[in-house]
């Protein structure tokens, strides 16, 4: 049995490895995805590109349109002239923020009188139109507090001391690259796997294995295993472009690492070939790849909080190997959490897997028959 | 190039889609499917954070603020401990995001006018949950400070904001425009870049060769079926957007469908590019699922803003038809953009159509000489 799964694995790489383009797209493009993405996926909202309308044009007035610069969040684009001219910057998308200063703002300061500021925040962008509101009132606050702080000595009645554990300087690159990690290698080997094997079933070769004394379990092992095999050198590939090049740390057991990211690979490959065995043609295959594939990374935490998500919605996600893996990945890497804190996880998509693996080895053998 | 061989590639080519049913159904099905669970499951509005409260003070003034916490709907009290270590358990398994700590002379600083210490923790992992949860926590603390503070000044500087074109800042309203332009640049992809790639592999593509057929048009001819489909995508995808999400269409229709054409055309010709250079079908699945899925997604500025990206990558952008259709698609449907306002996307959404297209024209003649 041994050797006959060895002949068949050694006939996939050969197979895998003819071509020289896929060779090139199974060792590289994790990696330009990942130094694309690792750099792209950065929620991180600074430099918005704001216009300032200084009605006012005094020393107050400057001296708070630089505090708004110099905050790091904002960057000034444009000094406006006139008034029509902020609409039609909002409106080209050239600014995401307007700040107006109106006239009297110094004198009114002066005399003690509350003084207004216009701002209008461009809301397409729900996200960062929140995070840069929040910033300008901020920035206004302490201004406003340091003034009234001249005047009467008034002190802020609650200090705030806020801190971030697990990424103190709340890189979000730190946070991303770990779920880049884990979406790069799905991709790879779902669409591998799901292709490879309809592909024998589309040419007609799988005829010509089934009269060969390989038994069903063989065959699914034979054609599985290099798969994994290249799943695991991949994710090898990126985790060190991660560690080395991005520096992500590594806080957890990196043995732990590779056990989660068998069972993982498993899972992976257990859904490949299940749609496999659904699909005709390498067409099929490769949609029904999809109609996986972008539920899967958008439902999986990646980037929106399941807790958001509606309830049924939720359930759903349970059958998302992504989901189960992206708490592991996350946790080893920021939070060096181990097996007493991610064992439910861990739990969980092994027996993810294992009905996977049974589903289609259930469904290829009936094909078979 | 002769109308008559147009179409009779074009009828060929619709037989053979009508004879994959399986493909088909899940061509329509794709952007409603997706549509449909993103619309509801994706929202980047943060609320209900788990949040642990360990009150050291206990007196009314801390049990106030704790309410003031609970009643906003920004957190959720999930448990009150009673010393400090607990919140680590809680952090560490992910089951609290913000932890508030209240030393135990809060109040008594508070009442002799001292500042009192609050101490806050954050999950950073997350970190733009995080900034945001720490933006709400500002937000609260300086109410209740507003409130308690007996002899409060008003503030000197009034800031009124104002948010255009997506004023109740729903998330929905950008992801929706944001995820058509995604969902559509997979599809138009998906939808050629098998097509040469599997009359090579099966052999048909020495058939189609001794026909007199020419190179434009054998390509204008398997374009156009697909491109039926896509813009049924497309309307589909419209109409959900509107009347099933209330995404609100400020913008004119007719804009909107000359645009998604030439969008379109841009996109089957990359796949239909892709589908020559790769031959088969395996390589193939592979280069359209790089090129498309992820930097839509990730490059496009749907999810992560382009001005935060370095500077080599933002030029990549440019080379992304996704970043001018979700600009596009955002701007006629919120903003009610008309086209002299899109001049710049439209042009180069053009000129990526024309280019791809030339070179697919181009690769396409190499291969049958």
């Amino acid at each position: 049995m041994l050797l006959r799964i060895k002949e068949m694995i050694i006939k996939e790489f050969i197979q895998v490895f003819r071509d020289r383009r896929m060779l090139a797209i199974i060792f590289i493009t994790p990696v330009i995805q990942m130094l694309a993405f690792g750099y792209a996926a950065t929620t991180d909202v600074t430099n918005i590109s704001t216009a300032v309308y200084d009605l006012d044009k005094s020393l107050e007035s400057r001296e708070l349109v630089q505090r708004i610069e110099s905050s790091g969040y904002f960057s000034v684009k444009v000094h406006v002239e006139q008034a029509d001219e902020i609409q039609d910057l909002l409106e080209r998308g050239k600014v995401i923020a307007t700040i107006q200063i109106n006239r009297g703002f110094s004198e009114n300061l002066k005399k003690g009188i509350p003084s207004s500021i216009q701002v209008i925040v461009d809301g397409t962008d729900s996200n960062t139109a929140t995070v840069a509101m929040e910033y300008i009132n901020r920035i206004i606050m302490n201004y406003s507090g340091d003034l009234s702080r001249n005047i009467e000595t008034g002190t802020p009645t609650i200090d705030l001391r806020a801190r971030a554990w697990y990424n103190p300087d709340l890189r979000s690159r730190n946070y991303n690259v770990p779920g880049v990690i884990a979406i790069v290698i799905m991709l790879t080997c779902l669409l591998l796997t799901s292709m490879a094997v309809v592909r024998e079933w589309e040419i007609g070769t799988m005829e010509q294995l089934m009269v060969t004394p390989l038994r069903p379990i063989e065959l699914m092992l034979g054609k599985t295993i290099p798969f994994a095999a290249i799943g695991f050198f991949d994710m090898l590939v990126v985790t060190t472009v991660a560690v080395f090049w991005f520096h992500i740390p590594i806080e957890g057991s990196l043995l732990w690492l590779a056990l989660n990211t068998a069972v993982y690979l498993l899972s992976v490959l257990g859904m490949g070939l299940l749609i496999s065995t659904i699909s005709r043609t390498q067409q099929q295959a490769m949609m029904a790849t999809f109609l996986f594939y972008i539920p899967a990374v958008l439902l999986s935490g990646f980037m929106f909080p399941i807790e958001n998500m509606p309830q049924v919605i939720q359930y759903g996600t349970y059958i998302n190997p992504l989901r189960y893996f992206l708490v592991i990945i996350r946790g080893i890497f920021l939070k060096g959490s181990g097996m007493d804190i991610l064992w439910p996880q861990t739990l969980s998509l092994f027996l993810l897997s294992i009905g996977v693996v049974t589903l289609s080895s259930l469904r290829f053998k009936k094909r078979i028959q | 190039m002769k109308v008559s061989r147009i179409r009779a590639i074009a009828k060929k080519e619709l037989i053979q889609i009508r004879r994959d049913p399986l493909s088909l159904a899940m061509a329509f099905l794709m952007p409603v499917m997706l549509l449909f669970i993103f619309g509801y499951a994706i929202t980047l509005d943060v609320n209900n954070l788990e949040t642990v409260v360990c009150d050291l003070d206990k007196s009314m003034l801390s049990r106030e603020l704790v309410a003031q916490f609970g009643e906003s709907d920004y957190f959720t009290i999930i448990d009150s401990v009673h010393s400090q270590g607990e919140i680590d358990g809680y952090l560490d398994r992910g089951e609290a995001l913000v932890a508030i700590t209240i030393p135990q002379d809060f109040s008594e600083d508070i009442k002799k006018g001292r500042p009192a210490g609050l101490q806050v923790i954050v999950d950073g992992s997350d970190s733009n949950t995080a900034t945001i949860a720490l933006g709400y926590v500002s937000g609260v603390t300086g109410l209740f400070s507003k409130r308690i503070s007996l002899r409060q000044s008003p503030p000197l500087i009034d800031t009124r904001v104002r948010v255009w074109f997506n004023e109740e800042l729903k998330s929905r309203n950008f992801i929706i425009p944001g995820l058509i332009a995604v969902i559509m640049s997979v599809i138009a992809a998906l939808l050629t870049s098998l097509t040469v790639a599997r009359e090579w592999e099966r052999g048909t593509m020495e058939q189609l060769i001794s026909t007199p057929v020419k190179t434009q048009e054998f390509i204008l001819g398997k374009l156009i079926p697909y491109f039926l489909i896509g813009f049924i995508d497309m309307l589909i995808s419209v109409l959900l957007a509107v009347f099933l999400f209330d995404v609100p269409m400020r913008g004119s229709l007719f804009l909107l469908a000359v645009l998604s054409s030439l969008f379109l055309f841009g996109g089957l010709s990359l796949g239909m590019l892709i589908s020559i250079v790769a031959k088969s079908q395996l390589v193939a699945s592979q280069i359209a699922m790089v090129a498309t899925f992820l930097p839509a997604f990730l490059l496009s500025g749907f999810m992560y803003t382009i001005a935060n990206m370095p500077k080599p990558l933002q030029l990549i952008t440019y080379a992304i038809p996704a970043r001018y259709f979700v600009s596009i698609l955002k701007d006629i449907f919120l903003k009610g953009n008309a086209l002299n306002m899109l001049l710049f996307e439209t042009a180069l959404l053009g000129l990526f159509a024309l280019v791809v297209f030339a070179i697919a024209n181009k690769q396409f003649k190499k291969r049958i000489e």
